[in-house]
């Protein structure tokens, strides 16, 4: 489910801080920028592993603060193809099942991956997986808050940075993976999961 | 804007992200003041998430030598990297379980290795104590 990364910035500590040790000031200035963010191609940023390499710190001219270039590794929230997540059900749509795993919200199971056969209850906004057996057709339920079992067939990268001038988009803000806004709004990763392998879906299908 | 020199250089557990969480909350529980601030709160958001999710999970209960144990009780078994990883974060109690995550398990394992895995990741692996005290994992047979 989480990947370490390994990746090189600048970081800029300003002259109020310059009494903090410089790794702590450093892992903080890390976090605010990249915690609960998504970077392009990479995944969601969870916390700072560790601090690998320190170069020199640099003070420019017209700025008072320091500039350090910092080699370091990133816990990252990117599960790997085909592997099998338990989450949340948030909600069904016409769209799928949505689900959730609380620290991170677009997942998305459409029609074609449930459990065949599947219908849509309009009325109760919920799909339903028509289980035959030889007794009769049993309807299962996916209810909202039920915990799923999944596995993650595709995932979704969308660049969200900011149009430039002249476009007619409101730039959305730049690697962010906020909750749910405004319509124009994409999310900047989404999975897309599947269920439909004995042993997937609810728990509570399969627990005997 | 940061550069990415290696968007896979290892896999993490359940396990490691667990327990950097909870060192990471100590240390921050000291430095009340830091906490609240603005800048903060994205990382207090996702530490709180995550540790909410992997308190449920199997990772909670486990520890360094039960982890070491597990891999090499693993070994003769010739599975890859992702399918340990993924036994060792689930804790897979049922041969359906197992299938799912070995890949071509049909090919791979018979059903007594498959049950032998079963054996292996419920014993080495701890549970959920509160769960398996009441109602005992599904292997066992009552009285």
């Amino acid at each position: 489910m989480f990947v370490l990364v390994e990746m090189v910035d600048t970081v800029r500590i300003p002259p109020w801080s310059f009494h903090r040790h410089l790794n702590d000031a450093i892992a903080e200035e890390l976090n605010k920028k990249l915690a609960n963010k998504v970077v392009f191609n990479v995944g969601l940023c969870v916390c700072l592993h560790d601090i690998t390499q320190l170069e020199d710190s640099y003070i420019f001219p017209g700025d008072g603060a320091s500039h350090t270039k910092v080699h370091f590794r990133y816990v990252v929230f990117r599960p790997f193809l085909d592997e099998i997540l338990v989450g949340k059900i948030k909600g069904c749509s016409a769209e799928g099942v949505h689900v959730s795993l609380g620290l991170f919200d677009d997942i998305v199971i459409p029609p074609e991956s449930l459990q065949q056969p599947a219908k849509f209850d309009e009325a109760e906004q919920v799909w339903v997986w028509e289980y035959e057996t030889d007794e009769g057709a049993h309807d299962l339920y996916m209810d909202q808050g039920e915990e799923i079992r999944f596995r993650v067939v595709d995932e979704v990268f969308i660049d969200t940075s900011p149009s430039g001038p002249g476009a007619e988009k409101e730039g959305p803000s730049a690697a962010a993976a906020p909750p749910a806004e405004p319509e124009d709004k994409q999310a900047p990763y989404t999975l897309v999961g599947s269920v439909s392998e004995p042993g997937l879906g609810l728990l509570s299908w399969w627990n005997s | 804007m940061g550069i990415t020199r290696d968007s896979n250089a290892a896999m993490l557990s359940n396990y490691e992200v667990y327990q950097l969480l909870t060192e990471l909350k100590e240390k921050r529980k000291e430095m009340v003041k830091n906490k609240h601030s603005v800048g903060q709160q994205n990382l207090n958001t996702i530490m709180y998430e995550t540790l909410k999710y992997l308190s449920k999970t199997p990772c909670a209960h486990q520890n360094p030598d039960t982890v070491k144990e597990f891999l090499t009780a693993m070994l003769p078994h010739k599975l890859t990297k992702a399918e340990k990883l993924q036994l060792l974060n689930h804790r897979p109690q049922t041969a359906v379980e197992i299938q799912l995550m070995v890949e071509e398990s049909e090919e791979r394992l018979t059903e007594e290795q498959i049950d032998e895995l079963i054996q292996k990741v419920t014993h080495v692996l701890p549970g959920d104590p509160q769960k398996e005290g009441s109602a005992g994992p599904e292997m066992e047979t009552d009285q």
